[in-house]
């Protein structure tokens, strides 16, 4: 007992003078179980993410635009591994997260749960999804857990090349033809209240935000975080010419920020519930591939044994 | 056909495969058995589309009429394309995958060995960084050729399975035409005849580590270099073509 209250003492002393926590180091079991559940939701996000973007590699409109989408979503299944393996340290197996998927225990972003129906869809979310993941990700780099900052850090680094080359997609559209335009504003129309939704809920209501600001996992609330991102997002939305879908949207000086509608909070639990546009189909590709690919990992293990046999057998002899 | 007509044909045919290929390999993107699959399938995509991207590039600077690397890929027509068969087969299961890279891979590697000595330089430029990216394709595809073979019984079955439906397709990858004589004898392509009995090879050895048999003869589907393309084709360029054909003369 009193060992658990000097471990915990040094843990907070650790917190305290910005130190990180090692995957060695003790921890409270909630520290722990909040890191697991953030960590592998947002590795569950990257590679389910893979899949509305995936959607258009093989339609992308010219070699170039094809070359850079085959990359990005490269990198996002490249993030879900080493978050996976951040994941791991906290001492949860990857097979145990990919159960958690695919039974619907665990959580990925909602905003994977929505259509990639033009190509200007791919356009929006690099530049509104990625960029709203970037905010998250950029406080992340600073989060108290070792690993996890680390792999932002890394993360980070790539994203902000997805964010750009959304936004060239949306530069492009919003400079083409009339149709192209329509395009991105009907993109536009359709992803950025589901963007603003990423965030999370206001605070006031946000079950984990508490403990995660107060063992600095997270440095910023949800609703901080919100803000920032609409007051940098609106100029480069004027920049291409087109309108967010939020008659309540005004700059306000008193505050310096702009003042925005209210967030339709019920279509964000409708969502979550598992009640969005893809919902189901997400997870039945999630599951397709993995159960598909049953024989293939069983194999790959089957093969490695026997060539363990062979060579434990050689050094015997 | 002149030197000229054949270069670009010969470009062209070598940037359909990459193209097709990688096509096909994106495909299986968000959907591989594995998460470490879904990131080498991607990566492997992405180098044959730089190779496409730089054949077209070199095809359309000798054809010089003004094309670019997009009127090529997005504005011929089926029968246009000279890609092997073997590169537009549907994905299948994952063995029908490896097996598809096992045959195309282990001929791109030695064709790419033979012309990164091209007396054309920009074709031997082309072909050393090809090799490069090629070799660890083929690492790749090899090993997973040993480890589905060498398996379990099921994955040996389907390995089997997957050679054997495919091998109709092998002999059409090293077809010529008349203008690649013209390119051989002045020392720009590769012979594909003298690579065939070096490919037999490499596969006769991989197949063997493999525990799997290697097919022999049978029926043997030809006709790529005419045009003449299996059914999977005109779906794979209904796709890629889409936007391009849609909204014709756009910037993206």
């Amino acid at each position: 007992m009193e060992d658990t209250v000097k471990q915990e003492d040094h843990f907070n002393e650790k917190l305290e003078k910005g130190d990180f926590i090692e995957p060695k180091d003790w921890m409270p079991e909630k520290y722990r179980k909040t890191l697991i559940r953030q960590i592998s939701q947002h590795a569950h996000s990257e590679v389910v993410g893979m899949l509305p973007e995936g959607n258009w590699i093989t339609r992308a409109p010219n070699l170039r635009r094809k070359a850079i989408l085959l990359a990005k979503v490269q990198d996002e299944g490249g993030h879900g591994l080493y978050l996976y393996s951040a994941a791991e340290t906290l001492g949860i197996s990857r097979e145990e997260l990919l159960d958690q998927l695919h039974t619907g225990k665990a959580k990925y972003s909602s905003i994977f749960n929505y259509p990639t129906v033009t190509w200007a869809d791919i356009g929006a979310i690099g530049w509104l999804v990625d960029g709203a993941a970037i905010m998250n990700q950029v406080m992340l780099q600073r989060t108290s857990f070792g690993p996890y900052s680390r792999a932002m850090i890394r993360i980070c680094k790539e994203e902000s090349f997805h964010q750009r080359q959304g936004y060239e997609i949306m530069v492009a559209l919003s400079k083409g033809s009339a149709e192209q335009k329509q395009m991105a504003q009907d993109a536009l129309n359709r992803w950025w209240w589901p963007t603003l939704m990423m965030f999370g809920p206001p605070d006031a209501i946000s079950s984990n935000s508490a403990d995660s600001i107060k063992w600095k996992i997270k440095r910023e609330t949800n609703d901080e975080l919100r803000q920032k991102f609409v007051d940098r997002t609106i100029a480069q939305v004027e920049y291409l010419g087109l309108t967010v879908p939020d008659p309540k949207l005004k700059w306000n000086e008193a505050r310096g920020h702009y003042d925005f509608g209210e967030i339709d909070w019920a279509e964000f639990n409708s969502v979550v519930k598992g009640n969005g546009p893809c919902n189901r189909e997400r997870l039945k590709a999630r599951v397709g591939a993995h159960k598909n690919g049953e024989w293939v990992r069983d194999a790959a293990t089957a093969y490695a044994k026997k060539q363990a046999a062979k060579a434990a057998g050689s050094l015997v002899a | 056909m002149n030197k000229q007509e054949a270069l670009i044909d010969y470009c062209l045919r070598l940037g359909d495969n990459s193209l097709v290929l990688g096509h096909r390999l994106s495909e299986w993107c968000g959907h591989g058995p594995i998460l470490e699959e879904d990131l080498a399938l991607a990566n492997i995509a992405l180098d044959l589309l730089g190779q496409t991207r730089n054949l077209f590039t070199y095809a359309a600077a000798v054809e010089g009429k003004g094309r670019t690397e997009d009127d090529l890929a997005y504005t011929r027509n089926n029968y246009e394309f000279r890609n092997a068969l073997l590169t537009e087969q549907a994905n299948g299961d994952f063995a029908v995958t490896i097996a598809r890279q096992l045959f195309y891979t282990s001929y791109a590697w030695l064709l790419f060995t033979e012309l990164q000595k091209s007396k054309d330089e920009t074709i031997a430029g082309i072909a050393a960084k090809a090799l490069k990216e090629t070799s660890y394709h083929l690492r790749h595809c090899n090993e997973w050729t040993i480890r589905l073979g060498d398996g379990t019984e099921e994955s040996h079955r389907r390995m089997q399975d997957a050679v054997d439906s495919l091998w109709m397709y092998t002999d059409d990858i090293f077809a010529q035409t008349e203008g690649d004589a013209l390119l051989i004898k002045e020392g720009i392509a590769a012979d594909a005849a003298t690579l065939k009995p070096k490919w037999d090879a490499m596969i006769k050895e991989t197949l063997t580590k493999a525990t799997l048999k290697m097919p022999e003869g049978g029926f043997m589907m030809k006709g790529s270099r005419e045009g003449k393309h299996t059914e999977h084709l005109t779906y794979i360029l209904g796709e890629l073509q889409f936007l391009q054909r849609t909204y014709p003369g756009m910037e993206w």
